[in-house]
This record gives structure tokens, C-alpha cells and sequence, in this order.
């Protein structure tokens, strides 16, 4: 078997196994796996950026405010359904993406990262300053009436599971798609040594510019996908704290894996849901586990899987 | 004007502390903030645990403070950072884990409440003002224009550290060996310079003038276990518009930055001039990564 049809089957095989999850797990878990496969979504957006193409942004909370905002506002106040105001998120996304990009991708390394993070902090500050619309930190609730597709009631949990998997697996197989064709492969080339990609003839900006695109629009997709399912948008999901969540998922899962990102986010997830049991402290947590990543497992858990035993993993 | 200054003066010393660590060792220290919020928190502890007049207990935790934060800070340099060798990434990362692991902790045993220091003194201050009047230039005390002795204290102590750590860098053995790090790593090493000890210092000192900065500005504003994320964001913001690793430019910017604050929420929302603040930094890091201060890299 080769390694493209290994990881096909791997993919198809992890998304069979969710669906017939939606119909064996206890209600309270199959909420909590809708969540975390839209969250995971959200992690794999920003593995893209993060894990193949090398570029660590802090500022991502501001792609997946764009598109719950971007699908929130259209349908509060613009009174679309749910697939127009989904499209408009995507394209408030992929807009914000390449206007950041193309400011953020002049700088490299550390001022990278700041820049991000400052663009991020802006756009919190903008969702907080238009607060008659967007109702500041305290948020608005999408009704319950609204929140439908043909039909198809998105509140009622396993039609919500199925939603969530929906587009989990959309963005699960496109960007595994992406890596086997050499598009992704060029993106590799920029990460592992830019110079020598540029040298071999490739337009390493445009790549990079394609890479925070992609990564914003998937992010700003999960953004949307999780307003309309859980029907809540407000700021707290723009603030800096949801920009290191995707990093620690992705980093907790494994950087530069196809899987990791849901392996990431569901571990952390259920490691905050029992921690926050305990106390009230939980991002205590967040801070130990980015800490021991930092110094035991720079690969997170699938990446230290495939260099040990399972050398095929995509 | 006053609260400006009081504002620029704990703000300089704060970024002075990140821009040491980063032009130093080149490490971007997030976590700089929450050794700021660990300063006050310290000064709270130690202020009550002590009784008898407030003074004593506000000298007590300047001296106890920046001690104690430093330590924490090299113990993190020790157990995080080496182990990493400095990676950019991997510092970053680490120190968002540092940044959260201090926070929370502080909320465990700290509380989520914000407590208040009492300032050693207080007195108030009117400040005179000068007007032409029917009989020649008058000076009388308008309400409103005045002050409290602390608030000049903290801008006074604040130009002394700075002074104070102008002439260690420039004049002592301790600030030559710490500039050659700085220059060129490889070769202090070379030169019998122990690099690794001075970077636990650096990271140390660091951290120890943001606690500095924290005690003095607590008994202005109270202490809070979030209290860290404000300074941190105007850290970054003067340490960039300074010039990465100037002190110089850091002061200045700090002192233009703590200034204009003031006089530019007058005029917009809050909320918008901190807009507008953020999206220029960015812009200055995009197009003039130097810094407006500093010197372009060779």
C-alpha cells in the first residue's frame, strides 16, 4: 500500500469512526465532541500556517472572530440564513487573511509573531468598540429559530454532531489534500530552509501569502461553524487567549500532522473540563502543558508517535 | 500631565526590564507582564504581613519585590529557558506557559480580588498657577491642579533607577560584560565570559525591574492577578518603537508613549486611541523593524 492510500484510508477511517460515535456516546460527550471537532477545525486552520509552513502567528483569534462575527452580524442584523451568512464569514476571513498577510508576511521570526499578535489585539479592541453592534464581552445569542438548514434543525445535539463533522471533515481531508500535491510540499521547503525554496525558482512569498489565507479561511470557517451550532458570539473568542489555544493544541497534538490537531484539541479539552472541576484555576493547566511541550515533547503526541513507531503517519 | 508622567515612569522601567532581556539574549519574554503582576502581588503580602506604619511595610517589599521576582525569573531561565537553548520559538511558547502558570497561581492563592497598597506618605499638593490679573501676575491654587507627594516620589525614584542602571551599563564591569554578551555571544564565551550565568542574571534583573515598577505604582493602582496584561502590551509596544534592544530609545519612547496616553484619550475613546495605538505599532514593526530609534542592522 503506498503511504498516499495508508493516510486516505487513515482519514476515512477517523471520520467513520466519529460518525458512528454521534450515535453511541452519551449526550453530555457527543456535545462535548461536536465542540471539539469544531475547535479542531479551528486547530487544523491554523496548523496550516503553524505546522507546514513553519510561520508561528499569535494573532489567529482575530481569523476566527471574523468569520463568527462576519456570520453572526450578517445573520443578526442582515437577516440571512445560515449558508449565505456562512459564505459571508468565509469571504470577511479570507479578506482579513490577505490584508494581514500582506503586511505581516514583510516581517520574519519574533516581529512575526508580534505583529500578529498586535493586528489581533486590534481587532479585539474594534469588536469591544463597536459594542452597540457586537454587545462587547457579554456577546449576543443567535436564535434558536434561525439556526437552520433546509429543514434541518442545527440546535438538536445529533444533527449539531453531524454538522460539526461535516465541516471537520471538509477541512480535515482538504488540507490533507493539499500536502500531497506540491503545493505542500513547496510550503515544507519553506519551512525546513526558505533560501534554498527560493533558490529552486519558487515564489516563496506567494506561497506564504496562500498558506495564512488557506489557514485564515479555515479558521475563520470553524469561527462561523461555531457560532451557528453553539449559537453564541462574543468577544472573549478574539482575545489573545484564543490565539494561544490553537498553538497549544497543535503543538500538543503535533505539529505538521494531518491528525494532530484533533488529537491535540481533544486531549486538552478533556484535560481542562476535569481539571476545571477542581478549580477555578484551570488555565494552570494550559500553562504546565505548553511549558513540559516546550521542553519534552517539541513534537506533541502523534508527532512523537510517527518518529518512533509509525514512520508513515501523514 | 502628572499621571502621565507617574504613567511614563513605571512604564519605562517595565520595558527597560524586557528590552534588557530581549536585546541581551534575544528572547522575547511574555511572560514579562505577569513578573510585573507577581511584584505587586509580593508588595500586598508583604505589606500586610507587616505591621506598624505603612512605610515600613512599603520598604520592605521594595526590597523583597524585585528579589523575589528575580529569583522566580532565573529559575525559569534555568529550568525552561536553557534547556531550550533560546530557541525563538521555543522561548515564546515557554514563556506564554509561564505566563499562564504564574497567573493562575497568583488567582489560587492571591484571589481574584484587587487589594490596594497604602503608600508610605501622601500628602497633597496644590500646585500653583500663574495668571496675569488686575494686579500683575497673581499665583493662586486652582482645585484640580494638584498632586500627591507620592506621585512625585515614584516619578523621582524612577528617574533614579534608570540613572542608577544607565551607569551600571555603561560604566562597571557588570554592564561591560553584559554589552559584550550582548554583541556577540560566541565570542565573550571565547573571551571567559560565563554566558550563561550572566543570562540568568539578565533574565533575573529583568524581571526584577518590573516587580521594581510594579511596588511603585501599587499603591496607585491596585493589585490583581490580571494585572499583568496592560504593561506587557505597552512593553512591546515601546520597546518596538524604541528600536528592539535600545535602552535609550526604550526610555524615550516610554516617556513619549506614558505621555501621550493621557493627552490622547482626552480626545477619542479610550478604546479607539488603544486601536490606533496597536495598528501603528504593528505598522512601525512592518515597514521600520529598526525601531524609530534604533539603527538599522548592519
Amino acid at each position: 500500500m503506498s503511504i498516499g492510500t495508508r493516510s486516505t484510508l487513515l482519514h476515512l477511517g477517523l471520520i467513520a469512526l466519529l460518525f458512528v460515535l454521534a450515535f453511541v456516546l452519551p449526550s453530555y460527550h457527543q456535545g462535548n465532541l461536536a465542540r471539539i471537532m469544531v475547535l479542531a477545525t479551528y486547530a487544523i486552520g491554523y496548523n496550516v500556517l503553524f505546522g507546514y509552513t513553519g510561520l508561528l502567528s499569535l494573532g489567529h483569534a482575530m481569523f476566527f472572530g471574523a468569520g463568527m462575527y462576519g456570520l453572526g452580524l450578517a445573520m443578526q442584523y442582515g437577516g440571512l440564513g445560515v449558508i449565505p451568512a456562512f459564505v459571508v464569514a468565509l469571504i470577511c476571513a479570507a479578506v482579513l487573511s490577505a490584508v494581514v498577510a500582506m503586511l505581516a508576511l514583510r516581517t520574519i521570526g519574533v516581529a512575526f509573531m508580534i505583529v500578529t499578535l498586535m493586528f489581533a489585539q486590534a481587532g479585539y479592541l474594534t469588536v469591544l468598540y463597536f459594542g452597540a453592534w457586537t454587545r462587547g464581552d457579554e456577546g449576543f445569542v443567535i436564535a434558536q429559530s434561525a439556526r437552520q438548514i433546509a429543514g434541518l434543525d442545527l440546535t438538536q445535539p445529533t444533527t449539531r454532531y453531524l454538522a460539526a463533522l461535516v465541516l471537520f471533515s471538509a477541512a480535515l481531508l482538504i488540507t490533507a489534500r493539499m500536502m500531497q500535491v506540491s503545493f505542500g510540499s513547496v510550503l515544507i521547503g519553506v519551512r525546513e530552509n526558505e533560501e534554498r525554496t527560493r533558490m529552486l525558482g519558487y515564489d516563496v512569498f506567494r506561497h506564504k501569502l496562500a498558506a495564512v489565507i488557506i489557514s485564515g479561511t479555515i479558521s475563520g470557517a470553524a469561527g462561523a461553524g461555531y457560532a451557528v451550532l453553539f449559537g453564541y458570539v462574543g468577544a472573549t473568542f478574539t482575545s489573545v487567549q484564543y490565539s494561544i489555544f490553537p498553538l497549544l493544541w497543535v503543538l500538543l497534538g503535533g505539529a505538521g500532522t494531518t491528525i494532530g490537531p484533533l488529537v491535540g484539541t481533544l486531549f486538552m479539552f478533556y484535560l481542562i473540563d476535569y481539571s476545571s472541576g477542581l478549580t477555578n484555576a484551570y488555565m494552570l493547566i494550559a500553562g504546565v502543558v505548553l511549558v513540559l511541550l516546550t521542553l519534552f515533547a517539541r513534537l506533541g503526541l502523534v508527532g512523537e508517535i510517527r518518529k518512533r513507531w509509525v514512520a508513515w503517519l501523514p | 500631565m502628572l499621571e502621565g508622567a507617574v504613567g511614563a515612569a513605571v512604564l519605562a522601567l517595565t520595558a527597560l526590564g524586557l528590552s534588557l532581556v530581549f536585546g541581551v539574549m534575544r528572547v522575547v519574554n511574555v511572560a514579562h507582564g505577569e513578573f510585573f503582576m507577581l511584584g505587586a502581588v509580593i508588595a500586598w503580602f508583604v505589606a500586610t504581613s507587616i505591621g506598624g506604619h505603612p512605610a515600613v511595610g512599603f520598604v520592605a517589599a521594595l526590597a523583597l519585590a524585585p528579589v523575589i521576582a528575580g529569583l522566580v525569573a532565573v529559575l525559569v531561565d534555568r529550568l525552561i529557558l536553557k534547556p531550550v537553548k533560546y530557541d525563538p520559538e521555543a522561548t515564546i511558547v515557554g514563556t506564554i506557559g509561564v505566563l499562564y502558570i504564574l497567573q493562575q497561581t497568583a488567582l489560587m492563592t492571591y484571589g481574584p480580588e484587587a487589594r490596594p497598597v497604602e503608600p508610605p506618605f501622601s500628602h497633597r499638593i496644590a500646585l500653583p498657577w500663574f495668571e496675569w490679573g488686575e494686579n500683575g501676575l497673581a499665583m493662586f491654587y486652582p482645585w484640580g491642579l494638584s498632586t500627591n507627594s507620592y506621585k512625585l516620589f515614584v516619578i523621582g525614584a524612577a528617574i533614579a533607577i534608570l540613572l542608577a542602571f544607565w551607569l551600571i551599563m555603561t560604566r562597571s564591569k557588570a554592564g561591560l560584560i553584559m554589552r559584550a554578551t550582548q554583541l556577540d555571544r560566541e565570542t565573550a564565551l571565547a573571551f571567559g565570559i560565563p554566558v550563561s550565568r550572566v543570562y540568568s542574571i539578565v533574565f533575573g534583573l529583568g524581571a526584577g525591574l518590573a516587580a521594581l515598577a510594579a511596588v511603585l505604582i501599587v499603591p496607585i493602582q491596585q493589585a490583581h492577578y490580571l494585572m499583568g496584561h496592560d504593561p506587557l502590551l505597552l512593553s512591546f509596544i515601546v520597546v518596538i518603537i524604541g528600536g528592539l534592544g535600545s535602552v535609550r530609545g526604550t526610555v524615550v519612547a516610554a516617556v513619549l508613549i506614558g505621555m501621550s496616553d493621557g493627552i490622547i484619550s482626552v480626545f477619542l475613546s479610550p478604546t479607539l486611541a488603544k486601536i490606533i495605538a496597536t495598528l501603528l505599532v504593528a505598522l512601525v514593526l512592518v515597514f521600520r523593524p529598526q525601531g524609530l530609534f534604533g539603527k538599522k542592522p548592519a
